[in-house]
């Protein structure tokens, strides 16, 4: 009895560290198949034919059809922020320092964070299932077929647009989750907003300012660079579809945790 | 002149392809003539997709050569190769149009690579608009492909496939999908346009109508070779079992 409890039980972690390992191989050569796909963007940017019309309605795509999404969220978030941080703020009698803490936290950290995870799942999963979709109807062979490089009219433009577009949008959204905290601030402490953007104005530094937008750029690198590969490399029908739109999300997601970790790290040691 | 005449203006030699383990094609061979109609038939995952879409360079093969008017497009560039895809028309079985752009813009979307041909044709409208009138769709023009049934949608992807006047024509599975009377009229559009236009086209399918109507020889691929060729008077009436198979309903 024991001998078999013992085997079933050494067989079924023989069977869970396999599967362990080869997803784990699978994962590594996925990274590497993006890699060569991230180096082929880079060949290609550089290189005539530029598709500049098609960069412009990605642009306007993926930037103003997000802008409703972003200035909510970033609106609630400088709302909800500035209400939780309120009470333990006055506990030490430290509400003065409310701007400067909100507004360093929002641009160094939360804002770029949020808005990316944000727009991770509008544009990331969108252009995954674009493409995907694109991939399994055959467009992408048609494309081909016309002549058009579908890897610069597809991948390029909407890559460049992302990494274009997400560092605005993080501009914007902070903006605003400023401004939402400045109306808590406004209705619970009588803070003027005139007084509360001078506060912030005096806390934010061109060292608080200048990391979080270059890590916003490849933020906006990744979500681009993942929606595309899972999309133009996706298969298995409109199934297929489904699993692109979706993993693109997961990836960017971790992606976007690890680029915040080394750019914090590299502040870190700059700044 | 006359070796001029029967030199084909499309050759596969010797065509071998696998995926892994699946060898699909194990030397298959094609002769396209000038101004013929060539059906290829076979059994659904034979390989005709991957034959036809080796010919324009969607797929790598593993060994073979496809000559096309006088180029063997395995080993020409990039460049070369859209060049010479200006001479060929392809309609893809699921019509594969742009869903996100009109018909007319789907139309335009081959041009912007080949200019010149815009210059020789008096520009980009009267092409989109004679392109759409050969297929009975003028009025379709600003539609959107969602807005369009599923034959209109193969009659727009013929007319793209049609706008650079291409010398040699290829449907893979034209009338896949479709009920039998838009079948019919795909057929005889495909007729037509050969007519008109005297071009060469390589038809892939396993729609025994659409053959009877549209081919002047036939070749059969079965387990990735040509198993049998012939007119389809020849081929019907044959008595090897494998070849009536293909001919019985």
């Amino acid at each position: 009895m024991l001998v078999n409890i013992i085997f079933g039980l050494s067989f079924s972690f023989m069977n869970s560290s396999n599967t362990i390992l080869t997803r784990t191989k699978s994962f590594f050569a996925e990274i590497g198949d993006m890699t060569l796909f991230a180096g082929r963007f880079f060949r290609e940017v550089f290189s005539p034919p530029f598709e500049f019309k098609e960069l412009l309605r990605q642009c306007y795509n993926m930037g103003n059809r997000s802008l409703l999404l972003v200035g909510v969220t970033g609106f609630i978030l400088g709302l909800v922020f500035t209400l939780q941080s309120r009470p333990t703020l006055m506990q030490f009698g430290a509400q003065s320092w409310m701007a400067s803490m909100v507004s360093l936290s929002i641009v160094r950290e939360i804002g770029p964070v949020v808005i990316a995870l944000i727009c991770a799942g509008r544009i990331g999963s969108g252009i995954g299932a674009e493409l995907g979709s694109m991939r399994v109807t055959e467009q992408i062979d048609a494309m081909e077929v016309s002549g058009t490089n579908p890897f610069k009219y597809l991948v390029v433009t909407r890559i460049v647009a992302t990494t274009l577009m997400l560092p605005l949008l993080i501009i914007m959204g902070d903006a605003i989750a400023l401004l939402g905290s400045a109306l808590i601030e406004n209705l619970k402490g009588d803070v003027s907003f005139l007084l509360y953007f001078n506060q912030v104005f005096d806390a934010l530094k061109f060292s608080d300012i200048i990391p979080a937008t270059v890590k916003s750029v490849f933020f906006g690198f990744a979500i681009g660079l993942v929606g595309c590969y899972k999309g133009y490399y996706c298969s298995k029908g409109t199934v297929g579809v489904g699993e692109a739109s979706n993993s693109a999300v997961v990836y960017i997601s971790m992606l976007l945790f690890v680029i915040d970790f080394i750019a914090v790290f590299v502040t870190d040691i700059f700044f | 002149m006359n070796s001029e005449k029967n030199k084909p203006v499309l050759e596969l030699k010797n065509l071998h392809k696998s995926f892994g383990d699946n060898h699909v094609l194990k030397g298959f061979n094609l002769k396209l003539f000038k101004g013929e109609n060539l059906v290829v038939m076979g059994k659904s995952g034979s390989g005709k997709s991957v034959m036809v879409k080796c010919l324009v360079g969607l797929i790598q093969p593993d060994s073979g050569s496809i000559t096309i008017k006088d180029e063997d497009i395995i080993k020409i560039g990039h460049k070369e190769l859209d060049i010479l895809r200006t001479e060929i028309g392809f309609l893809f079985q699921g019509s594969a149009l742009y869903d996100s752009m009109t018909v007319r813009e789907n139309l335009e979307f081959p041009l912007r690579r080949h200019k010149d041909k815009i210059e020789n044709f008096q520009g980009t409208e009267i092409l989109v608009k004679e392109a759409l009138e050969n297929v009975g769709l003028a009025d379709a023009i600003d539609l959107m492909p969602a807005e369009l049934s599923g034959g209109m949608q193969r009659r727009v992807a013929l007319a793209r496939a049609l706008i650079l006047k291409p010398k040699i024509i290829m449907y893979d599975e034209p009338t896949t999908g479709l009920d039998p009377i838009t079948a019919k009229e795909i057929i005889l559009l495909m007729r037509n346009i050969q007519k008109k236009y005297n071009t060469s086209s390589l038809i892939i399918t396993h729609d025994v109508d659409c053959a009877r109507v549209i081919s002047n020889r036939m070749i059969l691929l079965v387990d990735g070779i040509n198993y049998a060729e012939g007119t389809f008077e020849e081929l019907s009436n044959s008595k090897d079992p494998q070849v009536q198979a293909f001919f019985k309903n």
